[in-house]
């Protein structure tokens, strides 16, 4: 660590994080004329070199097992675009005893949306109101309506495909058509229908037709490789572009944010970082600061930030940043269904991902837990991967010709689904500074606690036994060992009957906004009660973490946060 | 890459798709260029023949010879040594520690226990003394009639899946099975009509 370099003239404002979040504010600062300065703790995306779209597995001499065959037991690494890790060298975090939890992070321009399952859902106006519906948590500062304007922002902006339903707080939005079901989705959705399970078009933010200068998609079901067409969406190649086009933008990649400095007027003056290239410590100086660098990264950045003012971090005068800490409930059911075993080849591709989907479909109704999930299911035809195939040795065993042909007759004919529920926040499930740990920048590391509450182990039961009930409707057989239905482009550790805390990745609500400035640590336009400079623009402000998956909010949210600070420095607020 | 790069190909790709009729895959030699251009990479860092990195020759020459006997050749097509499976086992061993003791221990297990039972390492036994072997450590239930054999049950479980990886992600083993697709469509057409989906 050598002497700290600081720049003369203050940028308009920083953003540290350049994923969903921290893409979105970029787009709509810069395009509202201000400069805007973005720290990377990554290298910088070059999708021409980083990407592996349409490269065979016999054209890698791994075949997309990776060095030493880590693909093959924890994360499709080799095909998979730069986007993150369970574990990265020299950045730990802990786990308090008897808690089970594992956080995945980026190191990249784009941050998480490089590989993310584009899958775009609303949330509902219930999930804005949880304390009213069911008198379980609390409501969100700001209503379903207040923020559905900005929900259309950004689909007509990044194209989601999806059709009308009028379904229940799974609120309709701008969808591009959606793509024809494959014939595994074809044959859930029949029974389905039996069932009376809801199944309809999945919600994706993959263009089905040219949409802003981007191509449509060519259907090559290779969307966690990245997209060299840019046909679905990332923030590296859909909303940074845009920024950078304005002259109005500056990246620093590989800045490791360490500390917010708070000025003596009460409002934060700069940000050191770490440049990992020197190992040398520098500074931004900014008039506003938007956190994005994900939900933990940003409560452990203000945690880390200590002054005489703010002695427990950063803007935490609450003492709520790290806590309400969730993830989505998660659990995986795979079926057999042999008269997938007679379909002929054709091409089963389509876009990367589920061409449907189901939405919780007994909202309203009385349930034996709070809250809902919507079901993902995939598989069938996929391009071979490797270990795609372990299930199927384990059954079979022997070798030969037999052990060759039963692979042929059992390929694609396998169908795996999972659950993506609402996790209540709990006061067991919370991340802290770690008092002895630091990682290799010196930054203390954070330490997770984790424990889940009665409500989502009943909500997985349930899940588990919807997906028996589909497979067995289906005239499938439930598979024993799930590895049969393995996904192409797997992106989680194996799931038990719950999974594990952070393995969906939607941790999030560490620096949850609120009306009470005691009870939560931004107001309603995602800028701290304590510091009116500082706004967080990832998922740490969510107060609930509804089935739905985050991304989508994250962006809506940012953007209408982005709309208010332009406001702001337009009256000489800020 | 060369000059033209693989973004331009993949746009041109995708002209060409929204020019030609729906349910039209792009023009093949288009996408036989982007193929061509890696398998030229592949051609100019491989110098003939593979050389193993992790099994000594008489080891790679038993790993050759159980990935063919899991995945042999038949009327159809070629066995797992033709696709490749003995090099990708070889490469991913010599990178992970944890397959060397299981894959360069199992494979001396192996040859211990031929040697005990007929006095010669796998390869030396007459092929009715492998076959009686294979047989005994190709299913978990012999393991449980005699736990001398989990080991070895445990060491040919693994290599079955690696030898199933390598042979199916070959160009050869992707063939067999029927997959169709990594390619540009215009449009996704769907399931097409089958009796009972």
């Amino acid at each position: 660590m050598s002497q700290v370099i600081r720049q003369s003239k203050p940028y308009d404002v920083c953003i540290i994080g350049s994923g969903a979040g921290g893409g979105t504010a970029a787009k709509v600062l810069t395009e509202g004329g201000l400069s805007v300065v973005m720290l990377e703790a990554g290298p910088v995306l070059n999708p021409e070199e980083d990407f592996e779209e349409h490269v065979w597995p016999y054209e890698l001499p791994h075949r997309g097992a990776d060095v030493g065959g880590r693909a093959r037991h924890e994360l499709n690494t080799e095909f998979m675009a730069p986007n993150g890790f369970w574990e990265i060298d020299g950045e730990p975090y802990t786990t308090a005893p008897g808690s089970s939890f594992r956080w995945f992070r980026s190191r990249i321009e784009g941050g998480r949306t490089n590989h993310w399952g584009r899958i775009a859902l609303r949330f509902g106006p219930a999930d804005f109101r949880a304390h009213s519906t069911d008198g379980m948590g609390d409501d969100w500062p700001i209503t379903y309506e207040e923020l559905a304007p900005y929900y259309d922002k950004v689909e007509s902006y990044i194209g989601v495909f999806g059709s009308k339903e009028n379904i229940p707080n799974a609120p309709d939005g701008v969808f591009l058509p959606p793509p024809r079901p494959r014939c595994t989705e074809t044959l859930v959705k029949k029974a389905c229908d039996q069932l009376n399970i809801t199944c309809i078009p999945s919600r994706l933010a993959i263009l089905t037709t040219p949409l802003n200068g981007r191509q449509a998609c060519h259907y090559c079901a290779q969307c966690g490789r990245g997209c060299l067409t840019a046909s679905n969406f990332s923030s590296s190649q859909v909303m940074i572009p845009p920024a950078k086009a304005t002259g109005r933008f500056t990246l620093i990649a590989n800045a490791m944010a360490r500390e917010l400095i708070l000025g003596k007027n009460g409002t934060v003056e700069a940000v050191s970082y770490i440049d990992k290239t020197t190992r040398t410590e520098k500074q931004v100086r900014a008039k506003a600061f938007v956190v994005a660098a994900s939900a933990c990264e940003s409560a452990r950045l203000l945690l880390n930030s200590r002054s005489a003012s703010f002695p427990n971090g950063l803007a935490n005068s609450s003492e709520v940043v790290g806590r309400y800490l969730t993830d989505s409930v998660g659990t995986h059911v795979a079926g057999y269904f042999p008269q997938l075993e007679k379909m002929p080849p054709h091409n089963h591709d389509g876009v990367g991902g589920m061409h449907l989907y189901m939405p919780w479909w007994k909202f309203g109704q009385k349930n034996d837990f709070l809250r809902g999930y919507h079901i993902e299911f995939g598989g069938g035809r996929n391009m071979p991967a490797v270990g795609q195939f372990d299930g199927l040795c384990a059954q079979h065993e022997g070798y030969g010709v037999s052990l060759k042909q039963q692979c042929r007759t059992s390929y694609g004919a396998a169908i795996g689904f999972s659950g993506r529920g609402e996790m209540i926040p709990n006061e067991n499930c919370f991340c802290e500074i770690d008092p002895t740990v630091v990682d290799k920048w010196g930054i203390p590391v954070l330490r997770f606690h984790w424990q889940w509450g009665q409500n989502e182990l009943k909500m997985a039961a349930h899940m588990q036994e919807t997906f028996r009930s589909i497979i067995e409707t289906a005239g499938g057989t439930v598979l024993t060992n799930p590895s049969l239905a393995v996904e192409p482009e797997r992106t989680h550790v194996s799931e038990v009957a719950i999974s594990d805390g952070g393995t969906i990745i939607h941790e999030l609500g560490t620096v949850r906004m609120g009306n009470d400035p005691k009870a939560s640590v931004l107001n309603k336009n995602c800028q701290a009660h304590d510091v009116k400079n500082l706004f967080v623009a990832d998922a740490a402000p969510f107060v609930t973490n509804p089935d739905k998956n985050p991304t989508l909010t994250i962006m809506a949210l940012s953007w209408r946060t982005s709309d208010y600070l332009l406001d702001q420095a337009k009256k000489g607020e800020i | 890459m060369s000059a033209l790069s693989r973004r331009d190909i993949l746009k041109s790709l995708s002209m060409g798709a929204a020019a030609t009729s729906a349910l039209h895959t792009i023009p093949l030699q288009a996408a036989a260029y982007v193929h061509s251009q890696v398998a030229a990479e592949k051609a100019r860092n491989k110098s003939g023949a593979y050389t193993p990195k992790f099994f000594p020759p008489p080891q790679y020459k038993t790993l050759q010879s159980l990935c063919e006997t899991i995945i042999p050749a038949d009327a159809d097509c070629a066995g797992a040594v033709e696709a490749g499976a003995p090099e990708y086992i070889d490469l991913l061993t010599s990178e992970n520690p944890e397959y060397q003791l299981k894959l360069g221990g199992g494979i001396m297990w192996l040859d211990s226990t031929c040697a005990d039972r007929h006095g010669n390492a796998y390869l030396d036994c007459t092929s009715q003394q492998q076959k009686e072997i294979l047989d005994l450590i190709a299913y978990r239930k012999n393991a449980e009639q005699d736990p001398g054999l989990s080991q070895g049950v445990a060491f040919f479980s693994f290599l079955r899946d690696l030898t199933a990886d390598g042979f199916f992600t070959s160009e050869i083993g992707i063939q067999y099975l029927g997959y169709i697709g990594n390619t540009y469509l215009r449009d996704f057409p769907g399931c097409p009509p089958v009796p009972g989906v």
